[in-house]
């Protein structure tokens, strides 16, 4: 759609000042990966009670925005359980081990100027592009 | 006083990721599909996301957080084999159904049992991480 872009940057500023809050208020670095793998290893156990706070804002809001403003989002989500499976684990242990994901290499590491933030970046959206060029164009099965 | 700015900062985050349309899949993939109907719509996010940041990180020097403590320090600008092989393997589950970690959470109410099956595979990946990381790490130096 035309204004697709504009919601995108709307919601890319509020993106950018969660992360912001995040950061000049508790002097953390909001990276997504980081803080759902707090919550299930003992890297993060004194920040528990932080992170779940986090994640409940990230579910509760969108599904109040969901509810109240009835804005229908179709997520089109597959449903290939093999896909979703392999996907599922292949970013759980790529973030991990890479130590970010989209939020925090991506945004919080390329707003910092940081060179691991940017090559991480350069990494998952190459290897992303390529495996649609793969699966979609070639083999056809996503 | 911590807990409130984390469910603040959360809530941030999950609107800004409804309301730019990162939880829908399709517009993920269609940023990553170049060759096909290509999306820019996560070219605005990425950039509309990074601007605030951009000027948070420059509040940061001679400051301290609002509830106390140190800023993050930067980290030693070291390129290893984990930054670079971990995020090749998120890139390709990430082009594969268009979720990475933050959007599989937000979307989690109203994104079917697709949502909550790939959210125990994710989970499941991270807890195998470490030994997966030790096992890459004995490769790596051996090549």
């Amino acid at each position: 759609m035309e204004t697709d872009w504009i919601w995108g940057l709307i919601g890319g500023g509020l993106i950018g000042l969660g992360g912001a809050v995040y950061l000049l208020g508790n002097g953390r670095i909001m990276g997504a990966s980081g803080i759902i793998g707090g919550l299930i290893d003992s890297t993060e156990r004194k920040l528990l009670s932080e992170n779940i706070a986090f994640l409940a804002g990230v579910v509760l809001l969108p599904l109040l925005l969901h509810q109240l403003f009835s804005i229908q989002i179709s997520t089109h989500m597959t449903s290939n359980v093999t896909i979703i499976i392999a996907a599922g684990l292949l970013v759980g242990i790529g973030t991990r081990i890479a130590n970010g994901c989209t939020s925090g290499h991506g945004v919080c590491g390329i707003s910092r100027l940081s060179l691991r933030g940017i090559v991480a970046t350069v990494f998952y959206i190459l290897a992303g592009g390529l495996t649609l060029v793969l699966f979609r164009h070639i083999w056809g099965v996503i | 006083m911590r807990l409130f700015l984390s469910f603040l900062a959360g809530g941030l985050f999950g609107a800004g990721l409804f309301l730019s349309g990162m939880t829908d899949t399709s517009k993920v993939q269609g940023w990553l599909d170049v060759f096909g109907d290509w999306d820019p719509t996560l070219a605005f996010v990425l950039g509309g996301a990074i601007i605030p940041m951009f000027f948070a990180w420059r509040l940061t020097p001679g400051r301290a957080p609002l509830v106390g403590g140190h800023f993050p320090t930067p980290s030693s600008p070291e390129l290893d084999h984990r930054l670079v092989i971990g995020s090749v393997m998120f890139g390709m589950g990430w082009g594969l159904v268009g979720l990475c970690p933050g959007p599989v959470i937000a979307s989690i109410t109203y994104n079917g049992w697709g949502g909550v099956l790939f959210l125990a595979a994710m989970l499941a990946g991270m807890l195998a991480a470490p030994k997966f990381g030790v096992q890459l790490d004995r490769l790596a130096t051996k090549a």
